[in-house]
């Protein structure tokens, strides 16, 4: 088995060239499928670090050939992406197991910094495994969120409040697949998120962004100041003292049944 | 129309038909009893005057003079009112006849004059007058005749008379029988069945006529307003309305058409909306899928070069311009997308009561704390609303917290009541207009100018060379409108949207109130708000509200025996963050139920003295 950097998935000629294109000016060795069923023979040959693929093909779609991948214990982390650029897309994506969501049509940065954030996941997730086989727990690659909080794919977690506000953050593990964080761009009091919406964006040093896709819908009450003085402290205290946002939920019982409950991580 | 031509004649003629037969009934009863009256009358006549020819006679009998008789007879009979005069003795012979011709000639006993005493078999002595009388026609086609019989009696001086006497035994000598004729009578009896017939028959008309003209205009022309509505209605015209002019049961009737129109209306209003909005849903993904695959060609390698090319300035602005614009249609495709999202409902119908008793289980633990009792007075009459059920009772949840913590460790325990019941209000200040539109379906809500913390309506106005803005009060009814500019009353004042001048003036319908310029806006699916342009006026309608009447509401009340809160706290109780309990609360509870109330159209009003205790009030409407 021959090892290569990533698959490109897609029917669309012009978007896997376009990835070939600027993928392999980044050094990375990119192969392309122009259907799930080709994607799969690849596969079957090649081990690849990520697989960016489409949501609608002709004959399997996204969904399906994500399914299909875990069947065949496909480990590589998969970047969905689509013309059908919904949020409801994005949430269904990151629910089927996706890490990550990049809606079409997409800028060289943008391809680039959700590649970059998934050959790091990749490699979190390689150096995770190699952790629970030398059953060395004293180097955690990454931290899970709380049990009673709530997360949509690994972005971002949500923990419900009595009052019935809820909070809303970046869950660790994201954090990890960025490199070298210098900032982040917070939506205002009275914002509304919406659930699969970008809700913060993070600047590396590099000089990409990166979206964070929000957790829940609603109007954001309260901003973390400390988030919004010192960046760093969300990489610190991911869970508590780094929070982002106090969102008003609009449709709370609706969203949760799109997200994780981090009780089941521990399992 | 042939409808109410046939609803209408059908009515008429029943009426009519009604009419004629009683009147033919009376008619009948009427002249049958004129017709005997009649003939007793003649009877009468005929009595006295066969009386009198029998006095006239009777001397000259007991004197035999039999010439004289036949003189009297003759005389008499030649009246024109008198048939025949004629005396019959025993024998049957005609002793004396006015008709000279049948003298002596014989009848016998079955004879008309004699049977009426010898039918029986014993021969009557004496018989009353009706008995005497006869009616008969002497030829089947001749006129009727009326005939008397005078029976001559064997009087004292008759018996004793020594000319001719008749022997004592015997009661009755002869027979005077007048017959009269009835030709007069009859015409008579005739001339009045044709008076009652043309009366009967003027009767029917003209009660029909009366009949048909007041089913014209209570029942045909009602009616036929309707059907005309139902064509309009059939034919797609749904804003059709018909007067409601009367109360009784068309009026009724076409007020609940009216209502049936106006629901139809909206609901077809949906329908059209959610429809538009599916095969635009349908066209945004299409148009999104076709659209954003070539696009992500440009914008990848158009981004892609300008990060390449960073030293050549003069290709970066290019490239720039490229990247820009493309981003651009990236955010056209997305808005269509995004506005043809369809949110799935979360609202269902739910039982208020039951929402309640699950927040009080939630809540039950917290409440022992502070030995608070919570007693529920709920309504058995609550009909289900249409809610969020999780979010209400994240409601009821913080309100029996807060008041809970009202109570607090130190007073010994206290009471929350929280009781439901159905009530019905006018919808009138109490209904906040929560989308208006121009004609092109600009927005007009103003989130930044707020009245009474709820988005204000806004327009623009001109008016002789001046323009500024008015905010209208969302709360229908209450009218507290702040003015940017003031026109005076009658002024020409145009309103116009502000977004793209779009006309929103009703012309040739000024206030009723005051005689300004008004204007209006579309709430959508709920018709249009109608407002006057003058300051110092409060004039404004909306039809539709106003038609659907008072609406059905539930209210719950949450009132607890705790601290109460002070007069100068109320107005702020509801921001979000005020909170007077420190580390112990954040502030957002009151906030978060505001938030939910709203959401379900519903009101939230708090009443509270202070060492007494606080009462929230939440009034939610039964339809949403
Ligand atoms: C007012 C009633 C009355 C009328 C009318 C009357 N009679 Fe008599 N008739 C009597 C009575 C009563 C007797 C028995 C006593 C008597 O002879 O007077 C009688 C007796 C007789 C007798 C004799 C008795 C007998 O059988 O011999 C004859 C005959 C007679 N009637 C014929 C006539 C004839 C004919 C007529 C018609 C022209 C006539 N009567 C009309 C009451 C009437
Ligand atoms: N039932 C009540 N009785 C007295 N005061 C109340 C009651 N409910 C709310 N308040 C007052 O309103 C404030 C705001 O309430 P809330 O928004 O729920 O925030 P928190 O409970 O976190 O303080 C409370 O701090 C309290 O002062
Ligand atoms: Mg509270
Ligand atoms: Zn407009
Ligand atoms: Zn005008
Ligand atoms: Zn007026």
């Amino acid at each position: 088995m021959t090892a290569r950097d990533i698959l490109v998935v897609d029917d669309e000629q012009v978007i896997t060239q376009a990835v070939v294109r600027v993928c392999g000016a980044e050094g990375l060795s990119v192969d392309v499928a122009s259907s799930a069923e080709q994607g799969l023979s690849h596969l079957a040959r090649t081990t690849y670090r990520l697989i960016i693929s489409d949501v609608m093909m002709a004959d399997i779609d996204g969904f399906a050939f994500l399914i299909e991948l875990r069947r065949r214990h496909v480990r590589a982390p998969l970047i969905m992406t689509t013309g059908m650029s919904t949020m409801e897309n994005a949430v269904r994506a990151l629910v089927s197991g996706a890490i990550d969501f990049i809606p079409k049509p997409f800028t060289a940065d943008e391809l680039l910094a959700a590649v970059r954030r998934g050959l790091r996941f990749a490699t979190l997730q390689d150096e995770a495994e190699s952790t629970a086989l030398d059953a060395r727990p004293d180097s955690i690659a990454w931290v899970p969120p709380p049990p009673q909080y709530h997360r949509l794919g690994y972005a971002s977690w949500l923990a419900t409040e009595v009052s019935g506000t809820v909070k809303v953050g970046i869950t660790d593990l994201f954090l990890r697949t960025i490199d070298g964080l210098q900032g982040v761009a917070l939506a205002a009091v009275g914002d509304e998120l919406l659930q699969g919406g970008r809700c913060a964006t993070i600047t590396t040093a590099d000089g990409l962004e990166h979206g964070v896709l929000g957790p829940v819908t609603g109007r954001v009450v309260e901003v973390n100041d400390a988030v919004a003085a010192a960046s760093a402290v969300i990489e610190r205290d991911p869970y508590f003292e780094g929070w982002l946002y106090r969102v008003l939920p609009s449709e709370l019982q609706y969203d949760l049944l799109h997200l994780t409950a981090c009780s089941s991580d521990r399992m | 129309m042939k409808i109410f031509r046939t609803l209408g004649s059908k009515l008429t003629v029943a009426v009519g038909v009604i009419a004629l037969v009683t009147i033919a009934i009376f008619a009948f009863f009427n002249s049958r009893s004129d017709n005997k009256n009649l003939l007793a009358e003649v009877e009468r006549h005929a009595n006295q005057l066969s009386e009198a020819v029998k006095s006239s006679t009777e001397f000259d009998m007991l004197l035999n003079q039999r010439d004289r008789i036949h003189e009297t007879i003759k005389r008499l009979g030649n009246q024109e009112s008198i048939q025949r005069i004629r005396i019959l003795n025993k024998a049957g012979q005609i002793i004396y006849s006015s008709d000279t011709t049948e003298i002596g000639k014989a009848v016998d006993k079955k004879a008309e004059a004699c049977t009426m005493c010898h039918s029986a078999s014993e021969p009557l002595e004496r018989v009353g007058i009706k008995d005497r009388t006869r009616v008969f026609r002497v030829h089947p086609d001749s006129g009727r005749t009326l005939g008397i019989i005078n029976p001559i009696y064997n009087t004292t001086s008759c018996s004793s008379a020594a000319c001719h006497a008749h022997p004592k035994s015997q009661k009755v000598l002869g027979v005077l029988d007048v017959t009269l004729p009835l030709a007069e009578i009859d015409r008579a009896i005739r001339q009045g069945q044709r008076d009652v017939v043309l009366l009967a028959a003027g009767a029917f008309f003209a009660l029909s006529l009366i009949i048909g003209l007041l089913v014209r205009r209570w029942v045909a022309l009602p009616v036929r307003r309707l059907v005309e509505a139902t064509r309009h209605v059939a034919g797609g015209d749904l804003n059709y309305v018909i007067p409601e002019e009367r109360d009784d049961e068309l009026g009724m009737l076409a007020r609940s058409f009216n209502n049936m129109t106006q629901r139809l209306s909206e609901a077809r209003l949906q329908l059209v909306q959610s429809d538009k909005l599916a095969s635009l849903g349908r066209l945004a993904a299409g148009v999104a899928h076709e659209i954003n695959n070539p696009l992500t060609g440009v914008l990848t390698y158009s981004s892609f070069l300008q990060k390449r090319t960073k030293d050549q300035p003069d290709v970066q602005d290019d490239l720039k311009v490229i990247v820009r614009e493309t981003i651009r249609c990236r955010e056209i495709v997305k808005s269509l997308l995004d506005f043809a999202r369809q949110s799935v409902p979360k609202k269902s119908a739910a039982a208020i009561n039951e929402i309640i008793a699950r927040a009080a289980v939630v809540v039950e633990n917290q409440l022992s704390l502070n030995q608070v009792r919570l007693a529920q007075e709920l309504g058995a009459d609550v009909p289900p609303i249409t809610v969020d059920a999780n979010q209400l009772q994240q409601v009821f949840i913080n309100l029996f917290v807060n008041a809970s913590d009202a109570i607090g460790p130190d007073a010994g325990g206290g009471t929350i009541t929280v009781t439901t019941s159905r009530l019905k209000l006018s919808p009138i200040g109490i209904t906040q207009v929560k989308q208006a539109q121009c004609p092109k379906r600009h927005s007009l809500i103003n989130a930044e100018v707020r009245i009474d913390g709820k988005p204000s309506i806004r327009v623009r106005a001109r008016f002789e060379g001046n323009e500024g803005f008015i905010y209208r009060d969302p709360m229908y009814g209450l009218a507290r409108h702040q003015f940017g500019i003031a026109p005076e009353p009658g002024m020409d004042v145009q309103v116009t949207c502000p977004e793209c001048s779009s006309a929103l003036n009703v012309h040739g319908s000024p206030c009723p109130d005051c005689g300004s310029a008004t204007f209006a806006f579309e709430v959508p699916g709920k018709g249009m708000v109608e407002g006057c342009t003058n300051r110092a006026c409060t004039w404004q309608r909306w039809a539709e509200l106003e038609r659907l009447g008072d609406r059905d509401f539930v209210e719950i009340r949450v009132k607890d025996t705790g601290s109460g809160i002070a007069r100068d706290e109320l107005p702020r109780i509801f921001e979000p963050f005020y909170s007077t309990k420190g580390q112990k609360g954040n502030g957002l509870g009151l906030a978060v139920i505001w938030g939910i109330v709203d959401n379900h159209n519903g009101a939230i009003t708090v009443e509270s003295e202070v060492g007494v205790g606080t009462t929230f009030i939440i009034r939610i409407p039964v339809e949403p």
